[in-house]
């Protein structure tokens, strides 16, 4: 069951060989059993849990289910959840019981699923690695040693250990696809403006998208299909009409023209995860597909432009956090502005504290022109990188991260050094692209190596067919490991 | 660049953060590793490129000039650390 497939669960309930509360009851029992190893969820509540299990089962009873219906799932603690704690990551946060739910969790809970607990995250989506959650880091299921990635590392894990059939993540420059690859799961950012951000607490707004982490890419079209949809709420939320993702699955390949940035396999690429993403691209061409040479020429700036926009983003979005309206408040002050201060340096951890006043900087008087503008300037050069290489192909493919999974603590106290392993990952934020990661093998040290396929605007379907037409006839993504 | 001890404590402050003098100098040499970085943008001549603020050439929607939102002030308010009579309580700031 813990290997089954959300198809597969689907047809498990609807022909009633189990019910949603048994399914529910297991995740939830390997959840205890395994959670103190891996800290992957910071809040777990079986009631809540059940509850919503039953209810499943009455409409499944009643004939009223729909595909997801009575399957569980690990919400993101980014994703606030009416009556849930919802931390993100953040001790200001530890207080803090949502009085409403996000776009994404209304949408899970109108088809009938269940939520499994929130998931543990670096503190308000800010790090590569999980290490700078509030609630510990989150081990690696593949090796304890190990990060899980970041900063969606608890959904990842959580689904790597098979803790739930799939989970939500957030990717703000590589938050789903880094943390898939480093627990040898899949993940997919869909393109900027499809998953409303309403009630997906804010880190930098016009990067920030949500979207599945899961077993396959057939599931995750499938929570695509759940996730994707118009909300008045989110200024950016794009209207479209429904497209179901799991359409074009079964497509063959034959034709399908794959770029590759020499940019990609430059230097700091470690050898053991070129060797398999070149395998995978070679296995791709046995499918029927061509590979093309693309560039993406100002891929070394997408670090720097995106640690001005991001931090700028951040430093706005995170001055709601004043101890005045909810969160947490520091008992010590003797006016409006120290309480303020005071509430701000116990409140926030040193990675939030260090971005948002990089944030303030860039955009303070005399500074804005050169750092702000500047960034944004770039910006759409790297976007324009990427619009003239999808002239020439139909997916961009790469590594997702430089390397395997590093271990807990070895980046040490540099963040340089950790912003460095997001290169390959944040420009399609910056341009808006979908981009997802699926297992492709393992390093020499045992650790996974995802492979990285970036679509054009709105082609999740069509990425989505070339990772499951890999999916089929291979079993990366099978492989789970020995907890 | 190097950035100052004064600089790293007037943006804590424009940031509402309050640091200490150990905790201001540790942020300095972190924040000059990050600006380092940052500098990196300043070799390439953008010229007139406009800028990019959003990923979608999106025009911001208007609705209709009505109340949409219920009064819900008293669920908000609960996990508020201080309420009085329906109102947020602060330290005082009028004499």
């Amino acid at each position: 069951m813990f290997n089954s497939s959300l198809k597969e669960l689907s047809a498990l309930l609807s022909g009633r060989k189990t019910s949603s509360v048994e399914l529910t009851q297991e995740f939830l029992k390997r959840i205890d059993a395994k959670n103190p190893e891996l800290n992957a969820f910071i809040t777990v509540d079986h009631d809540k849990s059940l509850a919503q299990a039953r209810a499943a089962d009455t409409l499944i009873s009643a004939g009223k289910a729909q595909p997801l219906t009575g399957i569980p799932f690990a919400q993101k603690d980014i994703f606030c959840a009416k009556d849930w704690i919802t931390t993100c990551g953040s001790r200001m946060l530890s207080n803090f019981v949502s009085p409403y739910d996000a776009h994404v969790i209304e949408r899970f809970n109108a088809a009938g699923a269940v939520n499994l607990g929130k998931t543990n995250m670096d503190e308000f989506a800010m790090g590569s690695s999980n290490e700078t959650s509030h609630y510990g880091p989150v081990r690696n299921p593949w090796d304890k040693k190990a990060v899980p990635g970041g900063s969606s590392g608890g959904s990842a894990a959580a689904v790597a250990a098979r803790m739930a059939p799939a989970a939500t993540g957030t990717d703000t420059g590589g938050s789903i696809r880094q943390p898939a690859a480093l627990c040898g799961i899949s993940g997919i950012k869909p393109t900027y403006g499809l998953v409303s951000r309403y009630g997906m607490i804010a880190f930098a707004s016009s990067l920030d998208q949500g979207g599945p982490m899961a077993k396959s890419a057939e599931d995750l079209a499938w929570m695509l299909n759940l996730m994707v949809g118009f909300d008045a709420r989110d200024s950016t939320s794009l209207d479209r009409p429904f497209e179901d993702y799991s359409r074009d699955l079964d497509l063959p390949l034959a034709g399908l023209r794959i770029g590759i940035p020499s940019e990609y396999f430059a230097q700091g690429l470690s050898s053991d995860v070129e060797r398999v993403v070149l395998e995978a691209i070679r296995f791709y061409e046995k499918l029927g597909a061509t590979v093309v040479d693309v560039s993406l020429p100002n891929t070394k700036l997408s670090i720097p432009v995106y640690y001005v926009l991001a931090p700028a983003e951040a430093s706005s979005n995170l001055s709601r956090y004043d101890g005045v309206r909810y969160g947490y408040r520091s008992p010590e002050y003797s006016d409006l502005t120290e309480m303020y201060e005071n509430s701000r340096a116990e409140g926030f951890g040193a990675e939030v504290k260090r971005r948002i006043m990089v944030g303030t900087y860039v955009l303070s008087h005399g500074y804005y022109d050169a750092y702000y503008i500047q960034a944004q300037k770039l910006r759409r050069l790297i976007a324009r990188d990427f619009s003239e290489s999808f002239e020439k192909c139909d997916v961009i493919m790469g590594p997702t991260s430089p390397s395997t999974a590093f271990d807990i603590g070895e980046k040490g106290d540099d963040p340089v050094q950790m912003y460095l392993s997001d290169i390959y990952t944040i420009a399609v934020n910056l341009a808006g692209l979908p981009g997802m990661s699926i297992p492709a093998g393992f390093g020499a040290n045992g650790r996974p190596i995802g492979l990285q396929i970036i679509g054009n605007y709105f082609s999740e379907a069509k990425m989505l067919n070339v990772a499951h037409q890999y999916q089929k006839s291979t079993d990366w993504h099978r492989q789970m490991p020995s907890i | 660049m190097s950035i100052s001890l004064n600089e790293v404590k007037r943006i804590a402050s424009l940031a509402r953060i309050a640091v200490s003098d150990v905790e201001a100098e540790a942020a300095r040499a972190q924040l000059d590793g990050i600006f380092g970085l940052i500098e990196e943008m300043q070799a390439v001549d953008a010229g007139d490129i406009e800028p990019m603020s959003h990923a979608q050439e999106i025009v911001l929607r208007l609705r209709n000039d009505a109340v949409t939102e219920v009064d819900q002030h008293e669920a908000f308010q609960k996990g508020a650390p201080e309420v009085e009579a329906g109102l947020y309580l602060v330290p005082q700031v009028i004499e």
